[in-house]
């Protein structure tokens, strides 16, 4: 038989559970109920699949989708190759003494507000794409997935290495005594087996790409076409909601940030769920 | 596989390690660079007097006081939501939910910690809008709805910290106590909580972390360009990393965008440093690491 203190505790632990968990819902259900009068009157799907032209009172979205794509893509593309190699060369392929600082430094790297990330980029990387471009202001759709890239490789990298360290020490030793080199310990045992979380990792990271707000509203340019070119300015569907903020309430451009939440909820959502089963399969826990 | 291809391979981890180093260190030393002759007392208390400001009896007008005093309050007050409320669903979840119910419950807590912030600053506007109507005219975008929302963002990371560190206890810590005849409640207080305080304490590290860097979530729900001290819960405030994003854009002598090189370094330190003991403690934390967006 439970004490009474006992069961009021657990019932306060459980209350708090609820209340947490309902949180999750709480955000999409006051997504849903902003954008709902743009659900009613059937203009959802017109918003989702037309341009941003505010004359013609049309507030499309794609251009936002299409760019939130296109630069979370570019940003995973160029950070996967180098963040690979630098969890090899955490792993196996540089002086050890070298590796603990590194794997530090990496971590520590995880803690850099993306803010910086952007203040940085307006001053530094912004003239270099300029110089390089030779048109525009330098605010493109490249110059923020560069800097993405590097705020997605640290964790993509700490993610990768805690993969290789999961390949059991015996594999290696055999491999070893078979006489591997460290490349090939590294192409023939580290990398087959650590498949699985390479994959979790790379699809985390977009994930991670998709949502992040700072960079791109910062040195993307925020313009409402649809890029045509890397050296094109572009808005993401994160700046865009950080940028329409002031308008009207009754506006149908209000509107439709609560459709560019929405969109954004249900990505992320489906990263996470896409990732779960990755991981866990048939298990439903951790 | 043959020499050269191997040396290609070893070449390209190199120039890989390297190239990220590279840009780290340029980020990094550029700001430090820029920044670090502004970097004295008048940074942050401007023309005011350093004690009068810090007793709050002068306002201060061109230094970053108010924006570190805002961001403070915001972190404290986030975190004050934060975490009774995490804690207790982490020992939910690890000590007394079936596993059914912890499956679901994983599943809405992994779903909440890869919500953008700015939808989650969406939220908070919406809440605001929402309480603007049907509650009270007084309520608009504020610090306690800037600390809700944030509480929203950090929760996840608290109670996973939390679970985590519960479940990974060994068995035999688990049932000494409950052998010796303490209930279930008086084990988790007084055996597994203490056991389990260093894994629980990074996560509280990392939220508050999490809060002080956050920009999508304030810029949404509150935060302005100048307000002073904040006054209340109900009343708008300066922030850090508003601040760098604020001069960043509409910057209008370089006096002005000195000091958001300040603020960048000022803030950069606050979060390696905390960052940095969140991980001296716990050394797995890659998994909570990046669900950061």
């Amino acid at each position: 038989m439970k004490l009474p203190k006992e069961a009021i505790v657990e019932r306060a632990f459980q209350l708090s559970t609820i209340v947490s968990g309902s949180i999750t819902f709480l955000i999409f259900s006051f997504m849903f109920y902003m954008a709902l009068p743009l659900i009613r009157e059937g203009k959802i799907f017109q918003i989702l699949t037309s341009t941003w032209s505010p004359l013609d009172d049309v507030y499309g979205i794609l251009p936002m989708i299409i760019t939130t794509f296109a630069i979370s893509f570019l940003s995973v593309l160029i950070a996967f190759p180098i963040s690979i190699g630098c969890s090899s060369f955490i792993n196996e392929i540089g002086p050890k003494q070298l590796n603990r600082y590194l794997k530090k430094i990496v971590q520590v790297m995880t803690g850099i507000p993306t803010v910086i990330y952007g203040f940085v980029g307006i001053f530094l990387l912004v003239p270099i794409v300029r110089e390089f471009s030779g048109k525009g202001s330098g605010m493109s759709v490249i110059t923020a997935a560069l800097m993405l890239s590097v705020l997605i490789s640290p964790t993509m990298i700490l993610f990768f290495n805690d993969s290789f360290e999961r390949v059991p020490a015996s594999y290696l030793n055999a491999a070893e005594g078979l006489g591997a080199s460290r490349v090939q310990k590294l192409i023939y045992v580290i990398f087959p087996n650590a498949k699985k979380g390479i994959i979790i990792g790379l699809i985390l990271a977009f994930g991670r790409a998709l949502g992040d707000t700072l960079i791109a509203l910062m040195i993307a340019g925020n313009s409402t076409q649809i890029p045509g070119s890397l050296f094109d300015s572009a808005r993401t569907l994160t700046a865009h909601i950080a940028l329409v903020i002031a308008a009207d309430y009754e506006s149908l451009e209000f509107k439709s940030i609560f459709a560019s939440g929405m969109v954004l909820y249900l990505f992320t959502a489906g990263i996470v769920i896409v990732v779960r089963h990755f991981a866990f399969g048939e298990k439903n826990t951790r | 596989m043959n020499k050269t291809t191997e040396n290609i391979i070893a070449g390209f981890s190199w120039l890989s390690t390297i190239l990220l180093l590279g840009a780290i260190i340029s980020i990094t030393g550029y700001l430090c660079i820029k920044g670090y002759s502004v970097l004295d007392f008048r940074l942050i208390f401007g023309d005011t007097k350093v004690f009068d400001a810090l007793l709050l009896r002068k306002q201060v007008f061109n230094g970053l006081f108010p924006a570190i005093a805002g961001t403070l309050v915001l972190v404290i007050t986030s975190v004050v939501w934060a975490i009774p409320v995490g804690i207790a669903t982490g020992i939910y979840l690890a000590e007394y939910a079936n596993t059914a119910v912890k499956g679901i419950f994983n599943l809405l807590f992994d779903i909440l910690a890869g919500i953008p912030s700015i939808v989650i600053g969406l939220f908070g506007f919406a809440l605001a809008v929402f309480l603007h109507k049907h509650v009270s005219q007084a309520i608009k975008p504020c610090l306690l709805i800037s600390s809700i929302a944030l509480a929203f963002l950090v929760l996840p990371y608290i109670i996973r910290t939390t679970q985590v560190a519960l479940e990974g206890l060994p068995e035999d810590i688990r049932l000494s106590a409950l052998a010796l005849g303490a209930t279930k409640l008086q084990n988790i207080a007084f055996v597994l909580l203490p056991k389990s305080l260093s894994g629980i304490m990074s996560g509280v590290i990392l939220a508050i972390g999490r809060c002080a860097e956050d920009t999508a979530v304030i810029m949404l729900t509150g935060v302005v360009a100048t307000a002073g001290i904040p006054r209340s819960l109900l009343s708008a405030y300066e922030a850090l990393p508003f601040h760098i994003y604020f001069v960043s854009s509409q910057y209008t002598t370089p006096e002005e965008l000195q000091t958001g090189y300040g603020a960048s370094i000022i803030l950069l330190a606050i979060c390696v440093v905390l960052f940095s003991i969140a991980f001296f403690i716990k050394r797995r934390l890659t998994y909570m690491a990046f669900y950061r967006t």
